[in-house]
């Protein structure tokens, strides 16, 4: 009776052998994925059983902490002027996980970013408790709260970056949310009425909404001319007739009134914003050479600030939406950070910067554990190119349409828009500004307003008369801190 | 394991030495040290993990754990001299062990703040001692295990009593496997109908394991078994199933076939048996599963553990998951896990996640070689025992052990679809405790005989290998 024993004793090895290998299934080769699984709490439990790390612009934190007393966490994420730096700083939430910098520095804001585990294990050896790192972010609190509340009530976004190094400056959605009323472990109300909101509070328009650029793409559109020597002297006629016919169609291109574009220059044809030009130009280049040039300003490819801002567009299309795309009225689409980086290579010579909000990690103990250097992202325009861009740009501001924007001894250059959209252009149309300050320290900063629901006005000059204050009172924030 | 063997010769199991085996209880006196203090710094530990501070109730606990194994050590001295070393240390840590988690989870604030939260770990320490005293009066009573074979009937009866009862009582949690005594609470009557139940079919097979195994066709390469003699086996099967159906019960159910396939295997030793008893569970499993509701559940919650964050279901099996998952390798420490995250049954049904979080990949492994120990103890004693009575049931109980073990723990690992049983020793739940220290006992005793040294001639006629075959 000893052979079926035995063999019964290796049957149990084998159920003992089957747990064994279970085990080390789910708590090696799984457990990374079980411990980071959404549904699991210790995650969240973790992240708030300290203060988290703060946000900190211009020196100063724009997020707290605040003890809960409640068994799952002890702690919760509080925000000052959470409205206004919501595009910024995203939510941390106990319930509904985080988004933007609040996620993607969670690591560092948590302390459990491997840069610090030296200090961890000096804590632990000290017995003190684990601490948060901080995110110094490129912001300036005096441009931020100008876009703020310039864009007020109404609906829209502002981009305003440094263009000599890429930092963003400021970043402002409207209308926002204060990510405070989502932050604990009883706010589902808040969080159900903010997703059910049709103004869609908790949308960064300035990264993550994509517009129709309108006007404020000819800027584009004369950088392509000017790079594909089109034409070569801003101030020289054009070969622009008017009436236009829109190629392959029998469609008439309208200006906006009764503008002097038959033949304009460049320079004219920006100042009062021709539409016949400008399609013209696109038409006459083509939709290859217009992509390229759209791509070289970071069109078709996300930007990673790092919070990741959508791609802008400029697609494949038939010749007269590729006409009508050179004045930013076809498939094309962009954010707000995209045309700010337009004014910005502009204004920079040329040169874009890379946008980035994150200047610096530390760790608690105040050292510097990440230092972001500015990167180029390439040449769009040639220096050359962009003196002349900048001449007529600042045109436009001087006696053209985006005179709202003039400022006092500094010489800024911009473009209005007015995007139509909508079922046969039923929509209110979207206002555009894009403008910089120049310096004579190289230009500051260069900025992108948008918007949204400029009720009554129709025409051009809504970009001028509702973007344009906004970006000027953003830059002149902004030239009040550079001195 | 030789450190432990008794002798070099021990292979040579069914020799009656006359030598006289050394008794190994200095052994076991020195095990059962280590299986009380390791619990000591274990609840040490949880109270300095989680106040700061050593905790008030270590020297009732120690001493509590202390005199159980103290008063369980000297019993087996005095009653069970030539008892196998390893199983009273091996329980008494389990027991520890499983105590000290269930004060940990006392302490939680998180099941603090449930409905219904009562702190468990001073009943279960009374359950353990109660259970000790059922190990000692187990000891002292049986003189000779063989002496369990004239109740063989006795068992049957006492066994269906046991697992039908509860089929008459309100199901609790979705199964039907309590006795609620109202004012008493309530037991777990499978439990000790696994012992009891053990006995009968041990004292069954004993007698019936010729007819079964010789009066057989062969047919592609199996001994198909007589029709008659498959009687039995159906009625076995049969009723297994009825526990199914009408306790809702997989692991009750599975437990009991599977003891009894174990057994008619050993019995016997036809390798056909073990082939019906997989068909005929497998049958019988997929079968029930179809139209049973609960079971379904459970089947369904075992194949998408997640799901239940979608519909709102228990989401037990994916806490338990995250549980190990989080434990890593090393686990967080005592006290310092979020296990309590599983709410409901966290120390009884899912204690073993609890093991997995806080003391890692390594202490799980270590417990699993603990209950793995027990068992190849039991399996030994079986190979020991010098009567077929003996090996038996000691194979019977050690399979039981193992696949109780088996089940429980696959499902908390989300192995296999989660039953209603409890971790032997561990979990809370006084009947699992209880019987699982009587069960202990019967094993001690049997090894206690085997190993003990040949007495003086006339042997007893149940002690020959071979035997007639009595209708």
């Amino acid at each position: 009776m000893n052979k079926p024993v035995r063999r019964i004793a290796i049957f149990c090895g084998l159920l003992i052998l089957a747990l064994m290998v279970r085990d080390n299934w789910i708590q090696f080769v799984q457990a990374d994925e079980l411990k980071a699984n959404k549904h699991n709490r210790r995650v969240t439990i973790a992240r708030y059983s300290q203060p988290r790390g703060n946000i900190i612009v211009d020196g100063q934190a724009i997020t707290g902490s605040q003890e809960t007393g409640g068994i799952d966490f002890k702690f919760k994420r509080t925000y000052k002027n959470g409205e206004m730096w919501a595009p910024v700083t995203g939510y941390s939430s106990q319930v509904f996980d985080a988004n933007q910098i609040e996620k993607l520095e969670d690591k560092v804001l948590t302390g459990d970013d491997d840069r610090l585990f030296f200090n961890r294990t000096v804590d632990m050896i000290t017995g003190k408790g684990k601490k948060g790192g901080d995110v110094i972010t490129t912001l300036n609190a005096k441009a931020q709260e100008a876009a703020f509340k310039g864009l007020g009530k109404s609906k829209g976004a502002v981009a305003a970056i440094d263009p000599r190094t890429g930092k963003i400056l400021a970043l402002a959605s409207t209308p926002s949310y204060d990510p405070s009323t989502i932050a604990g472990a009883q706010d589902d109300k808040a969080w159900k009425e903010l997703q059910a909101d049709k103004n869609q509070p908790m949308l960064n328009r300035a990264l993550k909404q994509t517009y129709p650029p309108g006007s404020t793409f000819k800027v584009v559109t004369a950088a392509a001319a000017l790079e594909n020597g089109l034409y070569k002297d801003v101030d020289a006629k054009t070969d622009s007739p008017l009436p236009w016919i829109l190629p392959d169609t029998r469609v008439e291109l309208q200006n906006e009134g009764n503008i002097p574009c038959k033949d304009a220059s460049l320079r004219v044809a920006l100042q009062w914003s021709c539409n016949t030009v400008f399609g013209k130009v696109s038409a006459d280049l083509g939709n290859k050479k217009m992509i390229d040039q759209a791509n070289k300003f970071g069109f078709n490819k996300p930007v990673d600030t790092p919070v990741r801002a959508v791609p802008s567009v400029f697609p494949k299309d038939n010749r007269p939406q590729n006409a009508m795309a050179g004045i930013g009225q076809a498939s094309n689409r962009v954010t707000p950070l995209q045309m700010a980086m337009v004014a910005a290579a502009v204004a920079n010579n040329g040169k874009l910067m890379e946008p980035y909000m994150v200047d610096k990690l530390r760790a608690p103990n105040l050292n510097v554990i990440e230092h972001h250097t500015p990167k180029e992202m390439g040449q769009p325009v040639s220096a050359e190119n962009a003196r002349k861009l900048q001449s007529i740009m600042e045109t436009v501001v001087e006696k053209g349409t985006g005179t709202a924007a003039q400022i006092d001894n500094v010489k800024v250059g911009g473009k209005t828009g007015t995007a139509q959209h909508g079922v046969d252009n039923s929509g209110n149309p979207y206002a555009w500004f894009i403008s910089y300050a120049k310096t004579g320290n190289g230009s500051p900063v260069a900025v992108a307003v948008v918007i949204e629901s400029s009720e009554t006005i129709r025409d051009d000059i809504a970009g001028g008369k509702l973007a344009a204050p906004v970006a000027k009172s953003v830059m002149q924030a902004v030239l009040s801190t550079e001195k | 394991m030789s450190a432990i063997s008794p002798m070099p010769n021990t292979t040579n199991t069914t020799t009656i030495s006359t030598a006289g085996a050394p008794s190994r209880r200095n052994t076991e006196l020195a095990l059962l040290a280590f299986a009380v203090l390791i619990p000591c710094f274990a609840y040490a530990n949880v109270g300095l993990a989680m106040d700061g501070e050593m905790p008030s109730g270590l020297l009732g606990y120690g001493v509590g754990l202390g005199l159980m194994a103290g008063v369980g050590h000297l019993v087996v001295r005095k009653f069970a001299k030539y008892a196998d070393p390893l199983l009273l240390p091996l329980a008494t840590l389990l027991n520890g062990i499983g105590l000290v988690i269930i004060w940990r989870l006392d302490q939680s604030p998180r099941l603090q703040a449930r409905k219904f939260f009562t702190a468990s770990a001073t009943n279960q320490l009374m359950f353990s001692a109660l259970g000790i005293a059922l190990f000692v009066a187990v000891l002292i009573v049986l003189k000779d295990h063989r002496i369990l074979q004239r109740y063989t009937y006795i068992s049957m009866v006492a066994a269906l009593i046991l697992l039908v009862a509860p089929m008459f009582f309100p199901a609790k949690f979705g199964a039907r496997i309590w006795i609620t005594i109202p004012g008493l609470g309530s037991i777990q009557p499978g439990e000790f109908a696994k012992i009891v139940l053990s006995i009968f079919f041990a004292g069954y097979l004993m007698v019936k394991r010729d007819a079964l195994a010789l009066a057989s066709r062969r047919f592609m390469g199996l001994y198909l078994p007589r029709g008659r003699d498959l009687g039995p086996i159906l009625a076995v099967w049969a009723f297994s199933i009825l526990i199914l159906v009408f306790e809702t019960d997989l692991g009750t159910s599975l437990l009991f076939f599977g003891m009894f396939v174990v057994m008619l295997y050993v019995a016997t030793e036809r390798t056909s048996w073990i082939v019906f008893g997989l068909l005929m569970s497998a049958v019988g499993a997929v079968a029930v599963s179809t139209f049973e509701h609960h079971v379904q559940q459970r089947v369904d919650a075992w194949l998408h553990p997640f799901d239940a964050f979608k519909d709102g279901s228990s989401d037990q099996i994916a806490q338990a998951l995250m549980a190990f998952g989080s434990g890593g390798v090393f686990g967080t420490g005592w006290g310092q896990g979020h296990s309590d995250l599983i709410g409901f049954a966290a120390n009884s049904d899912f204690i073993l996640a609890t093991v997995g979080e806080e003391l890692g990949l390594a202490g799980v492994m270590a417990i699993l070689l603990v209950y793995g120990l027990i068992v190849e103890r039991g399996v030994r004693t079986a190979l020991a025992a010098r009567d077929p009575f003996g090996k038996l049931l000691a194979t019977g109980l050690s399979g039981a052990f193992a696949i109780q073990v088996f089940v429980v723990a696959g499902g908390v690992m989300g192995l296999i679809p989660l039953t209603g049983m409890t971790m032997p020793f561990m979990a809370q739940g006084g009947s699992s405790v209880i019987a699982n220290w009587a069960l202990i006992a019967v094993l001690i005793k049997i090894s206690d005989t085997a190993r003990r040294p040949a007495p003086a001639p006339a042997p007893s006629p149940d002690a020959e290998m071979t035997q007639v075959v009595r209708p």
